[in-house]
């Protein structure tokens, strides 16, 4: 098992980081009314760990008896009937699924999944009806239309259906959804704390840390502390006993895209912008996100400029990764922006060395 | 066999209010629905507004008040963008639904019971135009026995021959009195201490939409026990701290762009909403005492550009970086226009 893994806390009492919102949370859930929750932070901040700890405490030992189905939904829609098929992962008293999986078809998921949970609520020995609670993740990246019409569903059904709704940004959740929740925002661990995950972890494992060593795994971690376990987890694979000075490698896709940054800088010209292209494409097969791909472009290309520039190029970067959200195809918009900056750096090299 | 979890409901549902009279601040529809009682009528109804204002409230309120109990499952069909409403779905169901007769329309049980049906369609906004030009006939054809009630957000999103077949009411944003009046209210019924403080606060952080007021309170109830202060109330509602807020725009006045940088990656990294982060630094900017109005355009101009943009589903952190370039550029007397731009 991954360190990630191994290592995430299952109760609230266990956890390292946000302890203060852990304590929340079990105040939160010692009443049976809590309202339907949102949590929204930065990727690796820790979402996941504390809503499957929550989950612990509201249904007990029970939520850990998981089982992964590869459901599928027949829908009605008057004139035809839609198939859908999505991962669902449940126990006896929770369902947690991505409906954004199911690409522009999501609605049909959330209206089917809360409504046959409505109807299969469960029934204690007294006859008194309770409530189940749905997992639903990636909310931001849900369409319009799911988001919309989960607002009356939600209301209607919050006696028999609790939901604890999952994404990074909530600005992309609508308002309305956003007024039936309690939000509850986590931030990314500070390095700090992230150094003292890390050092639990090495004794843990039984690992001598080199003074310091720990602290260089946290800075490169960009505050996410999943992508700091998983670094400290591939040093010890290269290399063990650990040295001081030992480096702390890179993720793949960024290093690719730090060579890019320089190809962009030695030579701004029609071939130069056809062979980035070529390395652009490469990511994007690998399934790295545009629009991670254009930030990580654009922190590279600042690391090199004067102050002047900096601001005209993270306008442009701006600029298309918008137009990019609402066009179809990706490369042509991270393409626009390396011929934009290359115009851009060329008349600037042009003034300033003639 | 797993426990069963015993359930109540959200305060937000133990609160909302069963009669007409009881909906706070949108007077012109309680007037009306107020005769509607006594005349046992009423013409087609198109409800819009913002999140959490009441109209949800109001419809299901008159529904329960003109048919009691007994009769409402027969006369009132509450449709909502959960179940489908495809042009057939709408169709067949409120085809099926209207076409059974009702009575004469004499009193039952106390309730006025007047002879028509009422169909509510929550959330109209999200209908396909298709859908809402089906309705168009339908809604002529059983015109003698129904009564349509539209809810939506967007009143744009409706269908002009929709929207003008119906008497239309606005939701407003409730005031910040009306809002203290019924959080007051809750706070009796709930055994709560809200000094006056933290009440301004509730009200002004809530904007003018009731239901967010009430999930803060009950939020900052379970958290904070039963003496509720300002500062409890803001940790709960997801509002920038202002230290934050003016931390960003002092980075933003110092010139230095990697500093500026530096602070956007925090305020990504803190969780921070970047629209709300836009909305706070506009009421900074704004305010400003030392800031020309043409620098304050400037700021807000970028500030309208990124709000749009993140609408669309722009990058955060790309809109909120951009938005702290543009306002150094303003606050420091750089130029406006970009110097290699060709
Ligand atoms: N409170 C915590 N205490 C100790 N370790 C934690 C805590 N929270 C998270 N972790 C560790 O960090 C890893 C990443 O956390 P998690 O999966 O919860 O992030 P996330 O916010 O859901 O990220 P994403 O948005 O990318 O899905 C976990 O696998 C776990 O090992
Ligand atoms: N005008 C009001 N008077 C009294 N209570 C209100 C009023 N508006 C909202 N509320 C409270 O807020 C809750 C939500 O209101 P309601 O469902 O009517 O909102 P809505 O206008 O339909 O919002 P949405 O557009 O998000 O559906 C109610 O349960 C009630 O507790
Ligand atoms: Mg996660
Ligand atoms: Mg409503």
């Amino acid at each position: 098992m991954l360190w990630v893994d191994k290592y995430r806390p299952k109760t609230l009492d266990r956890v390292m980081v946000h302890e203060e919102i852990a304590l929340n949370l079990k105040k939160l859930v010692a009443e049976q009314d809590c309202p339907h929750l949102l949590f929204y932070g930065p990727s690796g901040s820790g979402k996941k760990t504390l809503i499957m700890a929550l989950l612990r405490q509201i249904l007990g030992p029970s939520a850990e008896k998981v089982k992964v189905e590869n459901r599928n939904w027949k829908i009605d829609a008057g004139s035809r009937t839609i198939d859908l098929e999505l991962t669902t992962l449940s126990s006896a008293n929770h369902v947690e699924l991505s409906p954004s999986d199911a690409g522009f078809q999501d609605r049909y998921i959330v209206q089917e999944i809360i409504k046959e949970m409505a109807k299969n609520r469960p029934i204690d020995t007294k006859g008194k009806k309770g409530y189940k609670v749905l997992i639903l993740n990636e909310v931001d990246k849900l369409s319009r239309e799911a988001q919309h019409s989960l607002r009356r569903t939600m209301e209607k059904y919050s006696a028999s259906c609790r939901l604890i709704l999952c994404c990074n940004s909530s600005s992309k959740v609508t308002e309305a959804i956003q007024s039936r929740c309690l939000n509850i925002r986590v931030n990314a661990p500070s390095e700090e704390e992230i150094i003292e995950v890390l050092e639990f972890i090495g004794k843990k494992e039984g690992l001598q840390l080199p003074s310091g060593f720990a602290a260089r795994v946290a800075e490169k971690s960009n505050r996410s502390l999943r992508r700091a376990i998983l670094s400290l987890e591939t040093c010890r694979v290269q290399q063990y006993p650990f040295t001081s000075n030992q480096a702390i490698p890179p993720m793949d896709w960024e290093e690719y895209i730090s060579e890019i940054a320089t190809d962009i800088l030695k030579e701004q010209s029609p071939k130069r912008l056809f062979q980035v292209r070529g390395k652009v494409y490469e990511l994007l097969i690998n399934c790295i996100p545009p629009q991670m791909i254009l930030k990580r472009l654009l922190h590279e290309l600042l690391k090199k400029l004067d102050a002047e520039l900096k601001h005209e190029v993270c306008h442009w970067a701006a600029y298309y990764e918008h137009r990019m959200r609402l066009g179809q195809k990706a490369i042509f918009h991270i393409e626009a922006f390396v011929a934009k900056f290359m115009s851009i750096y060329k008349a600037f090299l042009i003034a300033t060395f003639g | 066999m797993a426990p069963v979890l015993q359930s109540s409901q959200p305060w937000v549902e133990k609160y909302r209010p069963k009669q007409v009279k009881d909906v706070a601040h949108q007077d012109e529809v309680v007037r009306v629905l107020t005769n509607t009682l006594e005349t046992a009528n009423c013409p087609h109804m198109l409800f819009y507004g913002p999140p959490g204002t009441g109209k949800t409230t109001t419809a299901l309120a008159i529904a329960h008040q003109l048919f009691g109990p007994e009769l409402y499952k027969s006369r009132v069909l509450e449709l909502n963008a959960s179940d489908d409403r495809g042009i057939n779905v709408v169709r067949t169901k409120i085809k099926d639904f209207a076409a059974v007769a009702v009575g004469s329309g004499q009193r039952q049980g106390g309730y006025p019971c007047p002879p028509f049906k009422i169909i509510i369609l929550d959330e109209a906004d999200s209908m396909t135009e298709d859908a809402q030009n089906a309705l168009r006939r339908t809604m002529e054809t059983y015109s003698k026995v129904t009564r349509f009630f539209f809810i939506c957000n967007y009143i744009s999103r409706i269908i002009e021959p929709l929207a003008s077949r119906c008497a239309k009411f606005r939701f407003k944003p409730l005031s910040e009195e009306i809002m203290s009046s019924r959080i007051l209210h809750i706070c009796d019924q709930e055994g709560l201490n809200l000094d006056s403080e933290a009440l301004s606060t509730l009200s002004s952080i809530s904007q003018g939409d009731l239901r967010r007021a009430i999930t803060y309170l009950q939020g900052a109830a379970r958290l904070f026990g039963s003496s509720i202060s300002s500062k409890d109330l803001i940790s709960v509602s997801g509002v920038i701290p202002r230290e934050v807020v003016e931390a960003f725009y002092a980075t933003c006045k110092s010139g230095n762009f990697d500093l500026a940088n530096k602070e956007v990656n925090n305020v990504i990294a803190e969780g921070y909403p970047v629209s709300q982060m836009i909305f706070q630094l506009f009421n900074v900017v704004v305010e400003a005492d030392d800031v020309p109005d043409e620098q304050k355009a400037r700021i807000c101009k970028s500030l309208a550009e990124a709000d749009k943009r993140l609408v669309d589903g722009a990058d955060e952190y790309l809109q909120l970086l951009d938005v702290a370039s543009n306002t150094m550029r303003a606050l420091c007397n750089m130029p406006q226009e970009f110097s290699f731009e060709t």
